[in-house]
């Protein structure tokens, strides 16, 4: 019916296209569940549902909060509006401490509780979250 | 003051002879022979300018002149000399002075390099290099300019980052520039090669000396990078695929595609637009690289000295060099006649094109984990950040057909390859290596079957290049970088997979023990040094065979500005890096402490240094040739 050109390009086309499908679909499933999204104590408080997914908050470490033991460290992340009650075991940045700005990785137990699994601290000394930034314009 | 005039007045000077060069080239394109000569000049003297300003910059900043702004909050007197001068680049506006430096010493350097070309390819090239180069230079004077001074003098300045106070990373940035401005060279030619329609075989030689320096500078430029994460940042790791380390790796992803198409190129004359495409997209890539480091618009872990405003001037720039690269490839491009020639499958031709492929897949998947979370927070004010898990899920699983693939190209010939001569020999080292990967899993005790596969097929590659050493018609450069790269590969994944990881929280005098071993925090002491003070721990830790290594952290306490590092004790042997950190969280009792077993990491900074040393033999036997 067709050539043995045109048959070989149909092949060539078809492979092109489920190749592309096979891969958009890969690529979108580990996008879902790699993404993980910024929150400050205030966007957790208002969440409809706590989600079992991955998330980071953003904040500065409440002055007094930490406390330590030899395998956990507790503190509280605030953003002057919220808190958030963290507890995190694992090793923590030069730059964390209280008064600083922190971002923490985990997952959350309800909205006044996080699990982090990390913790990062900007290089800056400076640094504020941007959020934490912005509520305190709003004060 | 003077110097700073003296610096001020050397850009603007520079500024215009490259606008000298530009109207000269362009009005006198068909009286070449002048031109030859006056263009020499004219591009000498904005050399001569542009490092005037450099030097200028260099000399306030070791003279600590804080009337000028940037030596005011960059550097302090108490610093040591060699930061005062690394100083002069470790912030913006010193940074794109540097850029402008290597720009006009490159094209000098390229017209030199290029006598034997034609004269109106190498007179284009340096017109379209001119276009970048007035682009930088009225993006440093409207925008950076490095040369504003205050007043009143302040007696004191406000001192560099003391994480940035590193010999790592003091010549981190010039290396990794001189990378990224190596493209530009490779942009401008082969826009200049496609206007004329000089794309060919004799085009290739001349260009791919560029790609090569450009492609070392880069490699060498990450490399340095990473050791510096790996032990100043604290957490053990040397790539944690960050945005900012990121747009470091895409042009380097690019420029290697590029590097393996233009052989191809320069044997056969084929993938001619892929080749402009490469090219382009590779400098594009390394703007946008300067573009979101700079601008503040990547949010990242290390992102220093930041200021949105400057960011539109990039971005237009980037647009302008975008819309500008596409209208001359779509019309001047002209198809070429020897592209007709049949490509055998099975010759190298094709799988350097496959290996473009690969490089094309990394390449889009870097590149959407890095733009995607900009552009969901402009459109949807979410901020979200795509972790090491991303890139390593969609990474991990493709390598290994392109290891698999990569082995089985090197015993390729260019022409038709015949399949059976080189079967038997690649089966049988395929299956060794399967064996020898399944015995060091068993050995490990590791039963994950994805790994078993992975080290086997990184193995096979590693194999099968060190077979290629003992092979009298292959190039050593080629060997050597391509054994570099299964090295890498293969210490990366072993790396990955037996690194272990302790932390704990310690008095001292406490003893911490754990599965392994133990962690002993014998004692403590700390001294005065010129600008930090410092604290060093000193810890013992014992692992179940009873090897016993002693490792002594370091807090700093640096004074101007008033900021805690943490300096990692490291003991590397070729087996393994021990490596341990501490912090102080709270008050004086507690120090966290993060205790890692790093196998074959000293592995991974010698492959990548061969994989550069190949290309750097390529390159001189490529210069010697001429």
């Amino acid at each position: 019916m067709y050539g043995k050109k045109v048959k070989l390009r149909i092949l060539f086309i078809t492979l092109l296209f489920s190749s592309i499908i096979l891969f958009l679909y890969f690529f979108l499933k580990s996008f879902e569940e790699n993404v993980v999204y910024f929150l400050s104590p205030s966007e957790i408080k208002v969440l409809p549902e706590v989600s079992t997914k991955k998330i980071r908050v953003g904040g500065m470490v409440k002055d007094q909060s930490i406390n330590i033991n030899s395998e956990i460290i507790n503190f509280i992340i605030t953003d002057f509006k919220n808190e958030i009650n963290v507890t995190f075991s694992g090793s923590v940045p030069n730059l964390f401490s209280e008064g600083k700005g922190v971002v923490a990785e985990g997952y959350l137990k309800d909205r006044n509780y996080l699990r982090a699994t990390k913790i990062l601290a900007k290089h800056d000394e400076n640094y504020m979250p941007p959020e934490v930034k912005e509520a305190l314009g709003e004060k | 003051m003077l110097t700073n005039q003296i610096g001020y007045y050397s850009i603007i000077l520079g500024l215009i002879f490259s606008v000298l060069i530009f109207i000269t080239s362009l009005k006198d394109l068909k009286n070449i022979k002048i031109l030859n000569k006056k263009i020499f000049f004219l591009s000498f003297f904005q050399f001569f300018f542009v490092l005037l300003s450099f030097i200028a910059l260099i000399f306030l900043f070791i003279s600590s002149d804080f009337g000028n702004e940037i030596v005011f909050s960059n550097s302090h007197s108490t610093k040591p000399i060699f930061y005062k001068i690394a100083g002069a680049w470790g912030n913006h506006e010193g940074s794109l002075l540097l850029w402008l430096l290597v720009l006009t010493l490159f094209i000098f350097l390229f017209l030199l390099n290029s006598k034997n070309q034609p004269i109106k390819y190498r007179i284009l090239t340096l017109v379209y290099q001119q276009i970048i180069i007035i682009g930088f230079f009225l993006f440093i004077l409207l925008t950076s300019s490095p040369f504003n001074y205050l007043y009143p003098i302040p007696t004191e300045g406000l001192g560099l980052n003391p994480i940035l106070q590193d010999p790592a990373l003091a010549i981190h940035p010039p290396i990794l520039y001189l990378g990224y401005v190596g493209s530009s060279i490779v942009f401008s030619a082969s826009l200049a090669a496609t206007t004329q329609n000089y794309i060919s075989k004799a085009w290739a030689k001349n260009i791919k000396i560029w790609i090569l320096i450009s492609w070392i500078f880069l490699t060498i430029g990450i490399l340095v990078g990473s050791i510096w994460a790996y032990y100043e940042l604290g957490w053990g790791g040397f790539w944690f695929w960050d945005p900012v380390e990121n747009v470091s790796l895409m042009p380097w992803l690019c420029l290697t595609a590029l590097l393996h198409c233009v052989l191809v190129l320069e044997k056969k004359s084929l993938l001619s637009s892929w080749i402009i495409i490469l090219s382009i997209s590779t400098f594009i890539l390394s703007v946008s690289g300067t573009f979101l480091v700079r601008s503040g618009v990547l949010n990242s872990v290390h992102t220093f000295a930041n200021d949105p405003s400057r960011g539109i001037f990039i971005l237009v720039f980037l647009f302008i060099l975008i819309l500008f690269s596409l209208i001359i490839f779509f019309f001047f491009k002209k198809e070429n006649k020897d592209e007709k020639i049949k490509i055998f499958w099975l010759s190298k031709d094709t799988f350097i094109l496959i290996n473009n492929w690969f490089m094309m897949y990394f390449l889009s998947v870097v590149l959407i984990g890095t733009i995607y979370p900009i552009f969901l927070e402009v459109l949807s004010n979410d901020k979200i950040s795509i972790g090491p898990p991303f890139y390593h899920k969609l990474i991990i699983p493709v390598l290994i057909p392109f290891l698999i693939l990569m082995s089985f190209s090197q015993s390729l010939s260019w022409f038709k390859s015949k399949i059976d001569k080189i079967n038997v020999k690649l089966i049988l080292v395929f299956i060794i290596s399967i064996i020898l990967s399944f015995s060091i899993a068993k050995i490990a005790g590791s039963k994950n079957l994805y790994n078993s596969i992975l080290v086997s097929a990184s193995l096979y590659l590693f194999l099968v290049s060190i077979k290629d050493f003992f092979n009298r018609y292959k190039s050593y450069a080629q060997s050597i970088s391509h054994f570099g790269f299964s090295l890498l590969i293969l210490s990366i994944l072993l790396n990955g997979i037996l690194s272990t990881e302790v932390t704990a929280n310690l008095k001292v005098g406490e003893k911490f023990i754990y599965k392994e071993g133990s962690i002993e925090f014998s004692s403590i002491k700390s001294y005065q040094k010129n600008n930090f003070k410092s604290i060093v721990g000193l810890f013992k830790i014992e692992d179940k065979k009873k090897n016993y290594v002693e490792l002594e952290p370091e807090l700093r306490i640096y004074n101007q500005p008033i900021t805690i590092t943490s300096e990692a004790d490291i003991k590397t042997t070729i087996y393994s890096d021990k490596f341990l950190v501490m912090n102080k969280v709270k008050g004086d009792d507690y120090f966290n402490v993060r205790y890692q077993v790093k196998p074959f990491m000293i592995w991974i900074w010698i492959s990548t240094f061969l994989l550069a040393f190949g290309g750097s033999l390529s390159l001189f036997r490529r210069i010697n040739e001429k």
